[in-house]
């Protein structure tokens, strides 16, 4: 045990902390110690935790910005419920249904990501972070425009509206344009999201260090040397692209199968939510992934915890967001924390 | 160095556990002051005087609605409207001799935000819920209220599937319902022959109205000639559509969305020389006091609305008095939806025997069933009623703006007042040419 080096340790700890959570709430929950609030977020949470360790993998380790990763999540959010609303009478055990809707919401979201990435991961730096957010914005208004319905003779699709999709008397809108789905099946747990958690951190880390992840990094570092010894760029950028699209669609299985209502609005498949989740990766740690988690459960719950301040509720959440930047990032925060840190450490090697 | 770590994970994990312990207490904490003054009542209904048992509870209800961000408008018009109603009914003694207590949270107009929101009401102790405002939100948040039990009661949450559940109930009318009204008023009032629509195809408030409208139109006694949609990004410019209306020969144009575009609308049609009948809905209510808008060109505009803050109503006059003096601005017909709200609880409060002490399940039950027999006189509309499957019954009324100033057109002699409309148009239009 001894032996351990010191990834794999470092690795061990953020599964750790995930598990002692996951139980530590668990534990709570049964105990009934929990007020609802905190058992509602804690779906939600999974989902965000999930966000924000793959775009990490874009942002951090890629070192490409992308700006449109909720793009992603909506891709992966709207055909797993589609699929779930489809099949919710084929298929009546939850279980089932539910990982079969992640598989395609991840596979979907992931397709996605290649045919995005082929062009444009061409660009680099500031000319792919605008792309990357048309894009994010382009899947929002074609959700926006999508009506499909379902009746005996099959689907019918239409991007005007629910008359022109020609249902029968018994047909179903199953996708209502900007009214999106409702009725998908609430099949997300706090159990099922802990495990896709821990399945997201084990791809990310092991991707990271194994050879592709050091090419990637290498591609990060100085593009031109990493060509000059042979590496494929293309590859190996579009494999770090496409594993964080098909990650984030997972995270929109989990939004999709927590809420009874699905809509694509700015607030949640928009660019404010691909800024939130790039919020969540600046404040945790460029290539930090344990830092992301923290980062994303605090940010998460900040606002729900300030509740009691009312009208101040998001101004003091702004607030509380630059100096907790500021606190994290600049330099001169960081020489003071290392400064103390090491005075304790000598005070206690003092004391032994 | 491993006991170290080890010893690391477990302070956080004390530290956490310590944090929300603090956290679930802090939510359990207004149940536990409510058990006390249940068993204080106890007490005192042993004593044999019932009434003062009552006197001595609150009831807690809860408010959703979007305080900040696009449409916080509408969130903080039914936070108005339902402090102001609570607030009457606490000084005219409360329900049953119990005050009313309201806690209203923000949703931001987003459906998980608006789960957050009554969970944490639901922490509170809330023992109804009148939201959310808006409908997405809406339709989350009855989906959970539903497996909880807890009945909810929307202002203006117009989805159809705002109240699927046999525990939600609404007071405005409902997408398809003013579509249709809509479209029946326009057919039987013969008002046209060619209409033509536009809608914002990103709002389910707009898209929901015409996509019934649409249907209905099939039934009646026109034609649909132009359908135009355009988007919350081009919601600025209305030429395209206009003139394809223009062109297609249009001679009523329905108008299903917000007051604020329409009052673009109008404009534009003025400027380049179209001038059908308008035919809005409820949205459209407050076109008069957009800044800077000619009141001039809403001449003859013509729209279904439940509120209109000029009617002469007595009960209207007074609320919309006494919201003026309490903030200082008209109430729109989210705040009437609001207040009249809040009144319906209280009716079926009253109804169903209910008590503060009462579990918020038990209270459910007993609202659901107390909301089929209760009649409300409010502001909105007068003989209101509920069905059980959560629709209002009432009739909505029919406004048409003349001389710079909202008038309610009786049904009676509406047909008139629509062909009258249509005379005036063309005496615009000779009068125009000449």
């Amino acid at each position: 045990m001894k032996k351990l080096n010191k990834t794999t340790k470092s690795n061990l700890i953020t599964y750790g902390m995930v598990i002692v959570l996951f139980v530590l709430m668990q534990a709570l929950v049964s105990a009934g110690q929990i007020s609802s609030l905190l058992q509602g977020l804690l779906v939600p949470l999974c989902a965000y935790i999930i966000l924000a360790v793959s775009l990490n993998l874009t942002v951090g380790i890629l070192g490409e910005l992308s700006l449109g990763h909720a793009g992603f999540m909506c891709v992966g959010a709207f055909t797993s419920a589609f699929f779930s609303k489809c099949m919710a009478e084929a298929i009546p055990v939850s279980g089932v249904r539910y990982f079969l809707a992640i598989l395609i919401g991840a596979a979907c979201a992931g397709i996605c990501g290649i045919l995005i990435g082929i062009p444009v991961l061409r660009l680099k730096g500031d000319y792919l972070a605008i792309v990357t957010l048309a894009f994010g914005e382009i899947i929002k208004n074609i959700v926006n425009i999508l009506f499909i319905g379902r009746d005996e003779a099959g689907f019918h699709f239409s991007t005007k509206d629910t008359l022109s999709l020609g249902l029968s008397a018994d047909g179903e809108v199953i996708v209502n344009g900007p009214q999106g789905i409702t009725g998908t099946p609430k099949d997300s747990t706090f159990a099922i999201g802990v495990v896709l958690i821990l399945i997201t951190l084990f791809i990310v880390l092991n991707l990271i260090h194994s050879r592709s992840g050091r090419a990637i990094m290498a591609i990060r570092d100085n593009r031109i040397a990493a060509e000059s010894i042979g590496i494929n760029i293309t590859k190996y950028k579009l494999m770090a692209f496409s594993v964080s699209a098909s990650l984030a669609g997972v995270a929109g299985v989990i939004y999709a199968h927590n809420l009874a209502t699905l809509t694509a609005q700015p607030k949640n498949f928009g660019y404010n939510m691909s800024i939130m989740i790039l919020v969540f990766v600046v404040l945790g740690g460029i290539g930090n992934i344990r830092g992301s988690v923290i980062a994303a459960i605090v940010l998460t719950l900040l606002p729900e915890l300030l509740r009691g301040l009312s009208d101040y509720r998001m101004l003091i959440y702004a607030v509380v967001l630059i100096v907790m930047m500021l606190f994290n990032w600049s330099p001169k925060a960081i020489a003071w924390r290392e400064q103390y840190a090491s005075k304790f450490k000598r005070n206690k090697k003092e004391a032994a | 160095m491993k006991l170290k770590k080890v010893l690391c994970i477990a302070m956080t994990a004390a530290v956490t556990a310590v944090s929300m312990a603090g956290c679930g207490s802090g939510g359990d904490q207004p149940a536990g002051t409510n058990e006390g003054a249940d068993t204080a009542q106890e007490g005192e209904s042993d004593g044999g005087s019932e009434s003062d048992a009552a006197a001595g509870g609150t009831f807690k209800i809860g408010g959703i609605g979007p305080l900040t961000g696009g449409a916080a408008v509408y969130g903080i018009a039914v936070k108005n409207g339902a402090e102001l109603a609570v607030k009457e009914i606490n000084e005219a003694g409360g329900i049953n001799g119990a005050q009313i207590e309201i806690n209203y949270q923000d949703d931001e107009h987003d459906a998980e935000k608006a789960v957050n929101a009554y969970n944490t009401l639901k922490d509170w102790g809330a023992q109804a819920i009148l939201g959310a405002v808006t409908s997405a939100p809406c339709v989350a948040v009855g989906s959970v209220s539903y497996e909880d039990n807890i009945f909810m009661l929307t202002p203006s949450g117009t989805a159809v599937d705002c109240v699927k559940y046999d525990n939600a109930f609404r007071v405005c009318f409902s997408d398809p319902m003013q579509g249709v009204e809509s479209a029946k008023y326009i057919g039987e009032h013969g008002l046209a022959t060619k209409v033509a629509a536009i809608y914002d195809s990103s709002d389910v408030y707009s898209t929901g109205i015409y996509q019934a409208f649409a249907e209905e139109a099939e039934n009646q006694d026109f034609e649909v000639v132009a359908a135009e949609a355009f988007t919350s990004e081009s919601k600025s410019d209305f030429s395209v559509q206009l003139q394809k209306a223009k062109d297609a020969g249009a001679e009523l144009v329905f108008l299903p969305f917000y007051y604020s575009e329409a009052a673009l609308v109008l404009n534009q049609a003025a400027g380049m020389d179209f001038k059908p009948v308008f035919f809005g809905c409820d949205g459209m209510d407050g076109i008069l006091a957009v800044k800077g808008f000619d009141a001039a060109l809403a001449d003859n505009l013509i729209f279904l609305s439940p509120f209109t803050p000029t009617s002469p109503d007595e009960t209207i006059q007074k609320f919309v008095g006494d919201y003026e003096t309490a903030y200082g601005e008209t109430p729109n017909q989210f705040a009437a939806d609001a207040y009249d709200g809040i009144y319906a609880i209280k009716a079926a409060m009253e109804d169903g025997n209910v008590t503060p002490d009462m579990s918020p399940s038990d209270i459910c039950e007993a609202l659901k069933a107390a909301m089929v027999n209760i009649t409300i006189d409010g502001v909105t509309a007068k003989n209101l009623t509920w069905e059980a499957s959560g629709e209002p019954s009432k009739e909505p009324m029919v406004v048409k703006i003349a001389n710079g100033d909202y008038a309610v057109v009786d049904d009676d002699d509406a047909a008139a007042g629509g062909a009258e409309a249509v005379n005036n148009t063309e005496a615009a239009d000779t009068a125009d040419a000449e």
